[in-house]
């Protein structure tokens, strides 16, 4: 603030010590970004509060507290501590990480299209995991690893396919999408040729929902998301380079290769850990990173807003999915149509570009 | 011999099977404004490319500080080397000053994102391009010649003494490319080395302190641009015939093409 250039009031500053040239923490981040991830978070608030009290058995917000605090008979603290509490936590934490997983692959591809569940690798995760499911009828464990393979081969697939003297983004959303085709048809024959109770029980995870999920769940995919979400923070001031291009992300110290190869890694591992936790939800990945960027005004795509904004968009979407209609859907058609709906526009704005 | 803190010895420059430049030395003297020049192909690009280590030499060495440039550490290499490559990519919807911000990468980390002297160099970078009063603005909305020069603030940002440019004054009018040659002119003078690839001889004739002219791949002569330029040296280098008469206003060497034909205007009174 000693100097007419500086960008003051657009951004907040905090340094640890306060004053020393280059040594200590400092940290930045526009007050216009803080303050979309401020409202963001407050709107999180509010649906876990809505997921709480609302229901079929409607529970006042003071009983919630008692709830939350250990008193109050059994069948509150069961309905609020082992239904709706876990189910809203679970689904706060699949949004960002596939919110995180579409921001990657966004700004790699340099393309809003360029997401994991446009570009197959969400399909060839949910392929994966059906084949855990239905060859060796899996467990969450193995389903999560089914997820994980199918994944990470459908990135190499997709990228060895794409590579002609280097990866060009358009070319690879255009073999991407193609890839996707060709592995939901699988999906669906791998379906039709399982044993009826298999074959249901895989049909409904396929639609892609959060019901019955709870703690046994949610630790799981707390522990993965613990790993995986710092990692990618980690990644993403290289990330944020790499926008400038290779040549330009070079002459600044990153080696761009490497970089990709990592952030491709956890970009699979975190759609795989949506996957095999509660189907493939579609369009999440997709819109997260795009409306983040919109509200937070920030330059390219960022990480924290699209998580921010993938968990508040999928807590929203399974609150709607349960309570909005007077009958209950499963969330992965809820924010399939609205992301469809979503997707439509993108296409038309691109278009005309 | 003069100083030299980056070097090219005897590297062969290839994509893939095909070889730009065998066994090529070129050194950079420090404090130079050293500009490379040749006709298209010539390998000059690829040299700088080279010497900035986006194309590691299959043979030979680029050598900065006495040390290889592929064995130093990225991050190193960009405290010291500063490159604006022929096109950069602008994130959608990013303003003046957090591209210019970009340069400082290789001095910051996760836990030291914006130091005092982080702050104080994109300043210094912002008013030495003379786009302080671009800060808030967005990089799309500029003209060609204000962005080019918020991608020189961005690598200027960066504090390096050795500054690479490729082609830096294409795609710029007349009155931009002599702004940006001044502009790179007071950063060599204020100490630091500057090396550009540029197409226009006469530009370079006028601001080079170090002259490199290649052909082939190969070095043709370099030095002083009086003490190398020649209508001989032109003709060699470029194939074009023209006669070399002392700029009228800096005294350096001015190449004035000859033609095949005289145009039409002139010809009435030559006849």
């Amino acid at each position: 603030m000693n100097r007419p250039t500086d960008f003051g009031d657009r951004f907040l500053v905090v340094r640890v010590p306060r004053d020393g040239p280059g040594g200590g923490l400092s940290m930045r981040v526009s007050r216009r970004t803080l303050a979309a991830c401020m409202s963001m978070l407050l709107l999180i608030l509010l649906f876990v509060v809505m997921s709480m009290t609302s229901g079929d058995y409607g529970i006042p917000l003071s009983d919630v507290a008692r709830a939350l605090t250990g008193q109050g008979d059994e069948t509150l603290k069961m309905i609020v501590l082992e239904w709706r509490l876990p189910r809203a936590l679970l689904a706060i934490l699949l949004g960002a990480a596939l919110g995180i997983s579409g921001a990657i692959f966004q700004s790699l591809t340099r393309n809003p299209l360029g997401s994991p569940d446009i570009i197959g690798f969400s399909t060839g995760a949910h392929t994966g995991a059906l084949v855990a499911m239905l060859v060796m009828s899996g467990g969450y464990y193995e389903t999560a690893t089914g997820a994980l393979i199918g994944g990470m081969a459908t990135a190499i697939a997709v990228y060895l396919l794409t590579y002609r003297q280097g990866v060009e983004g358009f070319r690879l959303i255009i073999v991407g999408i193609a890839i996707a085709a060709m592995l939901s048809a699988a999906n669906v024959w791998m379906i039709r040729q399982a044993e009826l109770q298999v074959a249901m029980s895989a049909a409904m995870w396929a639609a892609g929902s959060l019901n019955g999920l709870g703690w046994e769940r949610l630790l799981p995919v707390g522990l993965a998301l613990s790993l995986l979400a710092p990692s990618a923070l980690a990644l993403s001031r290289p990330l944020r380079q790499l926008e400038l291009g290779d040549d330009a992300a070079t002459a600044s110290g990153v080696s761009p290769n490497h970089v990709r190869l990592l952030l491709a890694i956890v970009g699979v591992a975190l759609i795989a850990l949506a996957t095999a936790a509660a189907g493939p939800i579609a369009f999440i990945a997709l819109a997260a990173p795009q409306l983040a960027r919109r509200s937070a005004r920030t330059a390219g795509i960022a990480l924290m807003p699209s998580a921010l904004m993938g968990g508040l968009l999928l807590l929203a979407g399974d609150w709607a999915a349960q309570h909005a209609l007077g009958f209950e859907l499963p969330v992965g058609v809820m924010t399939f149509n609205i992301g469809g709906l979503y997707f439509i526009w993108l296409l038309t704005r691109e278009g005309r570009k | 011999m003069t100083k030299s803190r980056l070097h090219a010895d005897a590297v062969t420059l290839q994509y893939r099977d095909n070889v730009i430049a065998r066994d090529l030395s070129v050194a950079i003297p420090d404090g130079s404004f050293t500009i490379i020049v040749g006709p298209n192909a010539c390998g000059k690009s690829t040299l700088l490319r080279a010497l900035s280590r986006l194309l590691p030499p299959s043979r030979g060495d680029v050598v900065l500080d006495g040390g290889s440039i592929d064995r130093l550490p990225a991050r190193e290499v960009a405290r010291r080397l500063g490159l604006l490559p022929q096109s950069s990519l602008a994130p959608d919807g990013i303003a003046v000053g957090d591209l210019v911000a970009r340069g400082r990468y290789p001095h910051q980390s996760m836990f030291r994102q914006w130091s005092a002297a982080d702050q104080d160099a994109v300043a210094a970078a912002m008013a030495a391009t003379n786009i302080t009063e671009l800060a808030g603005r967005l990089v799309d909305e500029l003209s060609g010649g204000q962005r080019q020069r918020v991608w020189i603030a961005m690598v200027l940002a960066q504090q390096t003494p050795i500054l690479l440019l490729d082609e830096p004054t294409t795609f710029l009018d007349i009155t931009h490319q002599m702004e940006l040659l001044d502009l790179l002119a007071d950063i060599n003078a204020d100490g630091r080395t500057v090396v550009a690839v540029l197409h226009d001889l006469n530009h370079a004739c006028r601001y080079a302190t170090h002259l490199i002219t290649m052909r082939d791949g190969a070095v043709v002569a370099q030095g002083t641009p009086k003490e190398i330029i020649s209508e001989r040296l032109v003709e060699d280098v470029f194939g074009l015939p023209c006669v070399v008469i002392p700029d009228p206003v800096t005294d350096t060497p001015l190449i004035v093409p000859r033609v095949r034909r005289a145009s039409a205007n002139s010809g009435g009174d030559a006849a």
